[in-house]
């Protein structure tokens, strides 16, 4: 790093110049307003109907330089392409509804044709003002990747007010937009205005994408819409929580990216802002404390090991249920098609935990008094979901939680008594002669 | 005589050209709980979805108590379909049940603690009083639709329109619907529901609807369930009514009648 380098990178965190701080500013209000109205585009199925809208701003942009040149206007200024950008959004979205409403033809298919067919016009459109003469289309590229360093402290304004204008509509229409996402019918049935709620929503992201295209440009607007809600979803299973944690990530996405690519101009804020929010992502679907891939793991893991233990304390318990409490090794063994090596492992967890004792020898366990209730607890557990399963096959499935545990936690209690008085009917030796395992072979 | 809870006229809905619905004339009588039974296929969600203005009509004409359903929607509740909606939608069981009241709450104001109340009594009153907090994706299928139920009776309304409330539950799940669905019967509120299961029609239901395309038959369940009846609902398929549906892409198709 060179020292110039250094000293930009003071002189952008702390915030020295006016512009860098306006330009902080509206950036970050910008990310968080993706993230917020993003985590509804997520959660209503729509994440593609983003991106398409992203591509569709190309032709409108185009156009709206190429009429601004010809009658003579500013040609740069980002509020007429905005405008431009905005117009042929919305023709897109209006395209994918139609051909929606009046073909038979499937949403990925309508949403891949606007896609292209208006990224292409506005690629076309591109060249040929790039062939106009003086060099004018200069610059009008950066909307294609993002481009920060172009952003005067009037645009930033404007994306300031219009990105807080998206956050106070989505906290403000919070209930009404969660409710949309989760159940249209109901909404509508209940007489909320589902196509007009549908429709502000879809302005909402319409107008996140307009104001993003400076920042991280047509082709990863969609990454900063779906990433931050994606990236919160790991973390928490509450809407608010989850809308809370999409803000900040996509303003921190857009602030990191704002600042690297203050320091290093020629990389391109667009595709750092989604580096920054690739990572995030990434940390989530690790170490995520709801839905993260190593807590899913240990949980598995856990409930594995619960099961083998589960399954040993039932076999110990049904051998002493037949004789002696002293039960045989040799007895385990052939309970089940499982591995000596398995079960002495298994014999051994459990003997640390005081659950039963081994003797000596080591060829006989017996179970603790605490193994004792523990077991016994399973067994009748157990045998009541295999009556339950027997006698109620027609709608068990739907029912049979394990992770539940105790079957009178999931089945009401006139249930739970009635199994009970088949269990208390039957001998055990009747209906425990082999385990569920062995019947099916 | 004060209007019915639910009156459908000369109801006609066609998916992409094709009659679903013909003709349907239905009327709910108040305080009764109603079944409508038809096999697969034969527009019962449909006859449910259109009243409720969920899928256009081709023509016909539906009131509720009297009125365009615009003027009563407080009175009227409807309980989807569980398969209907996304169960990973990060949201608790009272969250869901806090939706039937979202009307009352009112544009932009926040769910408030009697709110939260109110919902909890709703899922205490389907047998879910311990599960309030749940994440929805963690309940079970018959939970699901229990709380589905719950979030219609927190509307507290006069009619309730469900749409195969009893489909694929469990036992307890069976159990606390029918308990409320007799509760709402006492309360003189009226109760419409899908139903796909012929053998239970005579045990829950007062009044039965028979559907297959077209009312077949409607009034007590003792009236409606003659062999009679079950025959032209569920036996062989009219060839008329096939023809027809087939045939109705066909200009001048109808001319034939």
């Amino acid at each position: 790093m060179s020292a110039t380098m250094i000293e930009t990178l003071w002189r952008v965190l702390l915030l020295q110049d006016h512009n860098t701080r306006i330009v902080l500013a509206g950036s970050c209000v910008f990310g968080a307003a993706a993230g917020l109205v993003g985590t509804f585009l997520l959660l209503r199925k729509r994440s593609l109907m983003g991106d398409t809208l992203g591509h569709a701003t190309l032709p409108g942009i185009a156009g709206a330089f190429l009429i601004a040149i010809t009658i003579g206007a500013n040609a740069r200024s980002f509020l007429w392409l905005s405008i431009g950008a905005a117009v042929s959004g919305i023709a897109g979205m209006l395209t994918v509804l139609g051909i929606r409403k009046f073909s038979q033809i499937k949403d990925d298919a309508a949403l891949a044709i606007v896609l292209s067919v208006f990224f292409g016009t506005g690629v076309a459109l591109l060249s040929a003002i790039q062939q106009l003469p003086g060099g004018q289309a200069a610059g009008i590229e950066g909307f294609i990747y993002g481009n920060t360093a172009s952003m005067t402290t009037q645009d930033a304004g404007f994306i300031f007010a219009s990105s807080l204008f998206v956050v106070v509509a989505c906290v403000a229409f919070f209930k009404e937009f969660s409710l949309l996402c989760f159940d249209e019918a109901f909404a509508s049935t209940n007489g909320w205005p589902v196509r007009t709620l549908d429709l502000f929503l879809m302005s909402l992201i319409v107008l996140v994408t307009v104001i993003g295209l400076q920042s991280v440009g047509i082709l990863l607007v969609v990454a900063l819409l779906v990433i931050p809600p994606v990236a919160a979803r790991f973390w928490s299973d509450n809407l608010c929580v989850v809308a809370f944690l999409a803000t900040i990530i996509g303003a921190d996405s857009a602030m990191v990216g704002v600042v690297v690519s203050a320091v290093l101009p020629k990389m391109p804020a667009g595709a750092i802002i989604v580096l920054v929010a690739a990572s995030i992502f990434a940390f989530g679907l690790l170490f995520g404390a709801r839905r993260g891939v190593i807590i899913q793991l240990l949980a598995e893991r856990r409930a594995a090991s619960r099961l083998r233990a589960e399954h040993m304390l039932r076999a110990v318990y049904e051998c002493a249920e037949n004789g002696s409490p002293l039960v045989e090794l040799k007895a385990i063994l052939n309970k089940r098609p499982w591995q000596k090596k398995e079960v002495l492992r298994e014999i051994h967890r459990l003997a640390n935990s005081e659950l039963l004792t081994i003797t000596p020898d080591g060829l006989k366990v017996q179970l603790t008094n605490l193994g004792q209730i523990d077991s016994r607890r399973l067994v009748r557990n157990h045998r009541l979901w295999e009556l339950y399963l027997l006698n109620h096959a027609d709608v068990a499935p739907g029912r049979v939680d394990r992770d539940a545990d105790m079957i009178e936690h999931v089945l009401d209690p006139r249930l739970v008594d009635e199994l009970e008085v088949l269990l208390a009917m039957e001998s055990p030796r009747r209906f425990v002669p082999l385990d569920p395992e062995k019947r099916k072979s | 005589m004060s209007p019915l809870p639910l009156q459908i006229r000369s109801l006609n809905v066609a998916y992409h050209r094709k009659l679903v619905l013909w003709d349907a004339d239905v009327g709910i009588n108040p305080g009764k709980i109603t079944a409508i039974a038809g096999p697969n296929g034969a527009g019962k969600s449909t006859l449910l979805k259109a009243a409720l203005g969920l899928i256009p009509k081709s023509s016909g004409e539906v009131l509720f108590f009297g009125d365009t359903l615009k003027r009563n929607r407080n009175r009227v509740a409807y309980v989807p379909q569980r398969e209907s909606v996304d169960w990973d939608f990060p949201v608790t069981a009272r969250d869901v049940v806090a939706m039937g009241l979202y009307r009352r709450i009112g544009w932009c104001l926040p769910v408030r603690s009697r709110h939260r109340r109110l919902a909890e009594e709703a899922l205490a009153d389907v047998g879910l009083a311990d599960f309030s907090r749940r994440q929805i994706n963690q309940l079970s299928g018959g939970q699901q639709q229990r709380v589905f139920l719950a979030r219609a009776l927190a509307q507290k309304a006069d009619l309730y329109l469900m749409d195969e409330p009893f489909a694929s539950v469990d036992a307890a799940t069976e159990q606390a619907i029918l308990s409320v669905l007799n509760r709402l019967k006492e309360q003189g509120r009226t109760v419409v529901c899908v139903h796909h299961d012929l053998q239970t029609v005579s045990e829950y239901f007062d009044d039965a609807v028979l559907l297959n395309m077209r009312v077949v038959a409607q009034g007590s369940v003792s009236e409606v369930l003659t062999t009679e009846n079950l025959r032209k609902t569920y036996g062989a398929r009219l060839p008329l009514l096939d023809e027809a549906v087939t045939d109705l892409s066909v200009p001048n198709a109808l001319k034939k009648f």
